[in-house]
């Protein structure tokens, strides 16, 4: 048998960190926005990546639940939107400040950049603002955004969104805020030109309409995605999704996808 | 202190294994710390074809555990023997290759061909709950088993015969020894117990394949007790495997008569479980006063007498 391989040890935990909670409040009722302080210095996050994050400190429940980046201050320290939906969230809803969290990451791929004339329209559907988040911060006024959630009461940190000076275009299933009708509708009415880049995240209905949209104009763009998953770090092969090239794992091979190769 | 065990003529620098499936075939570990920490790896599950896997979703987590139905999506044998096996190669630990046949020409072809590719030793899936062929087909019977075990020991020259059990049979001491007599040099159990996932609100089960495995602290007392059973019918060494998340779990299984132990759901938890697990054990037997671990196995005092 060969000698052990010293080198690989190199970046030994590298990815994998505790971090004590600095902030965990309410920003729209059943969205939370978590800050955490990472001991030790974890690679900075790209647009798009994700970390999994311990629920709690204790060992319930078992598996960390996966969140994307959603800012970073200069000092390192990370936060994340979510949505209250199940066990691990709600638990985690309940955890006060100087609580030490286990947490793995940043994961997975992130979203390349517009490449020189392309334009980005970023669509956004209810919590699925959490992944685009960093691109309205890093195209600020180039950006144009679509966001589009159930209700106003969905359309969490639309202040935060419209601060980044993007424009802006909202609208909603009941019609409480902006247009009465999906992020689709939206496109339609916008008719962004050829030369656009979609970065979308949202609900699994609307990423299928964004790649339908998306073929029938001949427009280039990604989506992120979202699938239950185990490790996060793409050995349980928990997380796939077909693509047009066969299952892909969301954790490794994305979360971020080209459109065009999404079903 | 001594840490390593054998498992027939394969040493073992510790009991620590990591369980198939939850490990892939090392890659995405192996950038959280040195392989060669572990006493070896049981790689994801080999078909003689590619195998897609179950549609999504996949893993649902359960009150202590976790259900899976991947449905044994792997590279299949070629690319295994090419890309995967030369990988863990490079590290200073065991490697096993879990084999799934979906005849038993199958199996002994599959076998044969890791045989010769030197891996250390091949863990016959016979117990996988999620795939329609094969799988737990044959562990169902112990007559079929053992002529299956009988037909791949003839194929297999220097790698250790592990075959891999499940706990979804009505006696797993009958199929153990099935195992044992068919030729295998050791067995590991258990194997994930099926279990189902219901969305109440939208009245369907939650995993796509309806069924799936479950794993993870939840079933460690199942795994214990069929442990314990196991090893008091077979002569052969058993690596227990079943909710192993810390050191104490692992001394526990080895004292139920284990000889090597597997860390599974565990590395999904914390990439980092298993070295933490070796770590565990020899802090117990520093505590303890044990100079060989081996002391341990089988070390389990019943006191009432009717046991």
């Amino acid at each position: 048998m060969p000698a052990a391989s010293g080198h690989r040890t190199a970046s030994m935990s590298a990815r994998s960190f505790r971090a004590a909670l600095t902030g965990n409040f309410e920003v729209s009722p059943g969205y939370r926005l978590l800050s955490l302080r990472p001991e030790g210095s974890p690679p900075a996050p790209k647009p798009g990546q994700f970390y999994m994050v311990a629920s709690g400190p204790g060992p319930e429940p078992l598996l960390k639940r996966p969140f994307c980046y959603f800012d970073s201050t200069g000092d390192g320290d990370l936060s994340m939107l979510y949505k209250v939906q199940g066990k691990g969230t709600r638990m985690l809803a309940a955890m006060p400040d100087g609580v030490i969290l286990d947490v793995l990451g940043p994961l997975g791929n992130s979203y390349p950049m517009p490449k020189k004339g392309q334009r980005p329209i970023i669509v956004a559907g209810g919590i699925g603002i959490a992944s685009v988040m960093p691109l309205i911060k890093k195209f600020g006024p180039e950006a144009r955004v679509v966001f589009g959630a159930r209700s106003q009461e969905d359309m969490v940190m639309r202040r935060e969104v419209s601060g980044f000076l993007c424009e802006l275009h909202g609208c909603t299933d009941d019609g409480t805020l902006g247009l009465q009708g999906t992020v689709v509708d939206m496109l339609h009415e916008l008719a962004p030109e050829d030369d656009s880049l979609i970065y979308a995240c949202g609900p699994k209905p609307m990423t299928r309409a964004v790649v339908e949209y998306a073929a029938q104009k001949r427009l280039k763009g990604y989506a992120s995605l979202e699938e239950y998953m185990a490790c996060g770090i793409g050995a349980c092969m928990g997380c796939v999704v077909m693509t047009k090239k066969g299952y892909r794992r969301v954790c490794k091979e994305g979360p971020v996808f080209k459109l065009e190769d999404l079903i | 202190m001594n840490l390593s065990v054998s498992i027939g003529k394969l040493k073992l620098k510790n009991p620590v294994l990591v369980a198939s499936g939850t490990f892939g075939y090392g890659e995405e570990f192996s950038e959280f710390y040195d392989l060669g920490r572990i006493g070896g790896v049981m790689m994801k599950g080999i078909s003689l074809k590619p195998r897609e896997g179950n549609p999504p979703p996949r893993v649902y987590e359960t009150p202590c555990g976790m259900l899976n139905a991947i449905g044994l999506q792997n590279v299949g044998l070629n690319k295994f023997i090419k890309e995967k096996l030369p990988f863990i190669r490079q590290f200073d630990t065991a490697a096993i290759a879990n084999v799934l046949g979906n005849t038993p020409a199958e199996y002994v072809r599959i076998s044969r061909q890791l045989d010769e590719a030197g891996v250390d030793a091949i863990e016959l899936n016979v117990s996988c709950p999620n795939v329609k062929k094969g799988g737990i087909a044959f562990c169902a019977d112990p007559r079929t088993l053992g002529r299956l075990v009988g037909k791949v020991r003839e194929a297999v020259r220097n790698a250790v015969l592990i075959v891999k059990l499940s706990p979804n049979v009505t006696d797993i001491r009958s199929v153990a020894r099935a195992a044992e007599e068919g030729g295998a040099d050791a067995v590991s159990l258990i194997n994930t117990l099926t279990g189902m996932a219901i969305d109440a609100r939208t009245r369907r089960p939650v995993l796509a394949n309806v069924t799936g495995g479950l794993s993870g602290p939840a079933i460690k007392p199942i795994a214990l007790r069929m442990v314990h059973e196991v090893c008091k019918e077979v002569k052969i060494p058993v690596i227990g495997m079943g909710g192993i998340a810390t050191g104490l779990d692992a001394v526990e299984f080895m004292l139920a008569g284990a000889t090597a132990v597997a860390v599974g759901t565990a590395n999904f938890v914390s990439p980092g479980a298993a070295p933490a697990v070796v770590d565990g054990i020899e802090e117990f037997m520093r505590a303890e006063g044990l100079e060989d671990v081996s002391e341990l196995i089988g070390g389990l005092l019943i006191d009432n007498p009717d046991h």
